[in-house]
């Protein structure tokens, strides 16, 4: 449990809770850190910034212990320790949010929580434990129900949940490897909150984000890294937006893109009236209809859990159409096949990388032409043709600027942010007819995001119709012309961006207002 | 033969032969849930019959015999967990191979005692008051062995331990998602082989159990395929204790019901039968709704390598 503050001398004076001295870690054709310092002391929000694969995971996971470190030394409280597994840093006081959630799907909440807990009782243990963390989600405003099996929860979720499991272990130093991405804002300025708490309390906090402003609002003092190593650390006060990212980037970052005015032609994309079920069998999507026109790029509001994900699949041939149709640049494509769909210009940037985006284990070029493999200049009598394929990668990487050892390499070992560049690059190519994108610049990098985003522009201004699903407010309402919002799985309205006010959104998507769909 | 006796008959044959059936699924569930699939179940049955028969033998002592086929089963099992989960070699590989082996094995150190019959076999109990109620009484409570009421009794316990407990909690997890439970500080190498080891222990028991108790004798062989549907009865028990209760003693029904047939079918096809049941019971299964919460172990067959992507 959270500690109770003791009488402490002033947090200057005491060594610092962490200590990293010249920590080195290399991968096959990496070189992940490369001699990083880096200290936290008491009391501290010490944030970590930097580019997708600038190696801020790979060194958390050296502190607790996933990874041992090539060479370099680390202390905790002054003391030179060996940390050899999860275990020991455990034992040390340190605790870790993981960025790619670590919880078992099939267990309920409780049971996740509840899974190598100290204290707990040998029987039952998750019941105890039911009992507290409904004591500290409404402490803390993160609201889950214990009871619940983790596969149900949305990506928003899943994250209070490692929180929550962060928190109930009351660690002295608490690692949070993007702890935010997934959250809405009111989520994020609770969890805040609690950090707060916790830094008055004595904790150290590492806290890892790509969002500048929350790293801004948050953080003490401020790591940045590129490429492995350590660029400067600097105090908050002093910092600010475009520094940071010149610092992470190593260039000026625009952020505010330039956004030409969008001229609609003919409907590329036409739903109908559209019932989908969701896994559990209820209804996610309630006879929604809407359309998207080429050159124009239709944004769809919503907090999760409310039919995105399942109007994402249908429209992917993903999902089974239970009622209604869609119409792609006029062919109806009800149960057509993935493939099918994709063969008439569509290109689709799922949300769950990992899962659905990548083979994981295959190399960079093969994941490139996954979707045109069977098709020349790839393929040649059902054999594959390995010069073009490599041709055709080493262009992608180039044009894409994704960060890889080698076009061989397995495409698992990319970082997240490389892995959506690898995605984008295949789905773009080709001049694709309808885009569809769910939470494209989640986990990305400033940089990232900022070209992401512009290369969602050239697709609407070369005449693609773009349908981009978000759950980044900001994100819409710079990208799209028009905004459909969704609740439980109906449209609460279709609104011109340039028109709508975060307030009147924001009501649609609590589905307190409806506003006449038009057309 | 009237109907009130050929049913006690069927029912109290059912049970007797269940019995290592349940004490081998039992294991392998355990096993499983923690990620390692052992097809050496076979093998270890074997070897645990060899063995049990061979100690009683020379000890007199059964319950001695039932003991070291246990420890056999065990050792066994652990050398199936050193190439998995310490080499990370291939499960399926290993466990086949372990069933060749043990079979081999047995066959090989057994060759002096084959055919011969047990002087000392495992007493059969009559539960003084249960057994004299009607047609129950003859059905569950006579002619059975301790181990039939301890296989129950183990299931439960089983059951309860896995799905009620810390430790329960700490298995399946680590048969999920061994980097989530790592990352919590669960030592997944050790709680594999616990649960690959503790699964050995109960094979050993089950094939011991056919060489003192159900045909107290030794002959090569004389698993007969047992290891298989053991494998098969885990799927259809969803990894659950409990059902793995019924499974094994439906199929013990079906294992006797197909002796009865043997006047009618040709002896061939009669060792056919538990395996044609074996896969139409899992088609079955396959098809039937709920099928989430029927599904394997998240991580099973898959060795954990901590820090990989
Ligand atoms: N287990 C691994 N095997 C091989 N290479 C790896 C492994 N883990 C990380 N890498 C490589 O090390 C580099 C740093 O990765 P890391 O995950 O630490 O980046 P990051 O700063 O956390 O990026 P992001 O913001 O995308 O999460 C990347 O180039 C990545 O490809
Ligand atoms: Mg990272």
């Amino acid at each position: 449990m959270l500690g109770v503050p003791k009488e402490r001398p002033t947090h200057a004076e005491q060594p610092p809770l962490v200590l990293l001295r010249d920590i080195t870690k290399s991968f096959p054709g990496v070189l992940a850190n490369d001699h990083v310092n880096f200290e936290v002391r008491p009391g501290e929000i010490h944030a970590l910034l930097g580019e997708n694969g600038a190696g801020k995971t790979t060194l958390m996971n050296i502190l607790y212990g996933l990874y041992r470190p090539d060479s370099g030394e680390i202390y905790i409280r002054g003391e030179k320790v060996q940390i050899r597994s999860p275990r020991d840093a455990i034992q040390l006081g340190i605790g870790m949010v993981h960025q790619h959630f670590k919880l078992v799907l099939p267990h309920t909440v409780a049971e996740n929580v509840a899974l190598g807990l100290n204290g707990t009782p040998f029987w039952a243990p998750a019941k105890v434990v039911a009992q507290k963390l409904r004591e500290l989600s409404t402490r803390y405003g993160l609201h889950v129900d214990p009871e619940r099996r983790v596969w149900e929860l949305s990506a928003g979720e899943q994250q209070r949940v490692e929180i929550l499991k962060a928190l109930i272990r009351g660690a002295e130093v608490l690692i949070l490897d993007e702890p935010t991405s997934v959250l809405t804002p009111q989520e994020t300025a609770e969890l805040f909150k609690v950090l707060r708490r916790m830094k008055e309390e004595g904790h150290g906090i590492i806290f890892i984000s790509h969002k500048l402003d929350e790293v801004l609002e948050i953080a003490d003092r401020i790591t940045v890294m590129r490429r492995g190593k350590v660029v400067g650390t600097l105090l908050a006060q002093e910092a600010d937006k475009a520094t940071l990212a010149r610092m992470m980037v190593g260039r000026e970052v625009v952020f505010r893109l330039s956004k030409t005015t969008c001229n609609p032609g003919e409907a590329a994309l036409r739903v109908e009236d559209l019932y989908v079920r969701s896994d559990r069998g209820l209804w996610a999507l309630k006879g929604i209809s809407f359309a998207v026109c080429r050159g124009e790029i239709l944004g769809v509001a919503g907090i999760a859990g409310n039919g995105q994900r399942e109007l994402v699949e249908a429209l992917a041939g993903l999902r089974r159409v239970e009622r209604g149709r869609i119409l792609i640049l006029g062919k109806e494509v009800n149960g057509r096949s993935a493939r099918a769909i994709s063969d008439l210009g569509v290109a689709h940037i799922p949300e769950e990388r990992i899962r659905m985006g990548i083979v994981p284990g295959l190399p960079v070029e093969e994941n490139l032409i996954l979707k045109k493999h069977h098709r020349p200049p790839f393929c040649w009598r059902g054999f594959l043709r390995f010069l073009a394929i490599r041709e055709f990668a080493k262009r992608a990487i180039e044009e894409y600027g994704i960060i890889t050892p080698s076009p061989k390499t397995p495409a698992k070992l990319l970082s997240g942010g490389n892995i959506q560049r690898l995605i984008l690059a295949r789905e773009l190519s080709g001049r694709p007819a309808v885009v569809i994108a769910a939470h494209p610049t989640y986990g990305l990098d400033v940089g990232a995001t900022e070209q992401i985003r512009q290369i969602l522009l050239r697709q609407r201004d070369e005449g693609a119709a773009v349908l981009l699903v978000s759950e980044d407010l900001e994100e819409i309402m710079e990208l799209a012309d028009r905004i459909a919002v969704i609740f439980r799985g109906e449209i609460m309205g279709i609104v011109p961006a340039a028109e709508a006010t975060l307030e009147e959104i924001g009501l649609m998507m609590a589905g307190e207002k409806r506003v006449k769909v038009e057309g | 033969m009237d109907f009130a006796s050929w049913l006690i008959s069927t029912v109290s044959r059912a049970l007797a032969f269940g019995v290592p059936l349940l004490w081998g699924t039992l294991g392998e569930i355990y096993a499983e849930r923690a990620g390692v699939v052992n097809l050496g179940v076979e093998g270890m049955m074997i070897l645990g019959a060899f063995m049990a028969f061979a100690v009683s033998q020379s000890t007199g002592h059964p319950g001695l015999g039932l003991f070291c086929a246990a420890l056999i089963g065990g050792v066994a099992a652990l050398l199936h967990a050193f190439v998995t989960v310490t080499i990370r070699a291939n499960q399926y590989v290993s466990g086949l191979a372990l069933s060749m082996f043990g079979l081999g094995l047995a066959g090989l150190l057994g060759r002096g005692w084959e055919g011969k019959p047990l002087g000392n076999t495992l007493p059969t109990l009559t539960i003084p008051g249960l057994s004299r109620i009607p047609v129950l009484g003859p059905m569950l409570f006579q002619d059975q062995t301790i181990l039939t009421y301890l296989g129950i009794f183990l299931a439960v316990v089983l059951w309860l331990l896995l799905f009620r407990t810390r430790w329960g909690l700490a298995i399946r997890s680590v048969g999920e998602n061994p980097s989530t439970a790592d990352s919590l500080g669960i030592n997944v190498t050790l709680v594999r082989y616990l649960c690959v080891f503790f699964g050995g222990l109960l094979a050993g028991v089950g094939g011991g159990y056919l060489s003192v108790a159900y045909r107290p004798a030794w002959t090569e062989g004389m698993t007969a395929g047992m290891g298989w549907i053991v494998i098969a009865l885990t799927i259809f028990a969803a990894w659950d204790p409990l059902q793995a209760l019924w499974g094994a003693f439906f199929f013990g029904a079906l294992y006797h019901l197909s002796y009865r047939l043997q006047a009618y079918l040709a002896p061939e096809l009669l060792k056919l039968m538990p395996y044609l049941f074996a896969i139409v019971v899992l088609a079955i299964s396959g098809l039937g709704g709920a099928r989430w919460r029927r599904r394997a172990p998240g991580a099973l067959g898959l060795p954990y390598v901590r820090g990989e992507r």
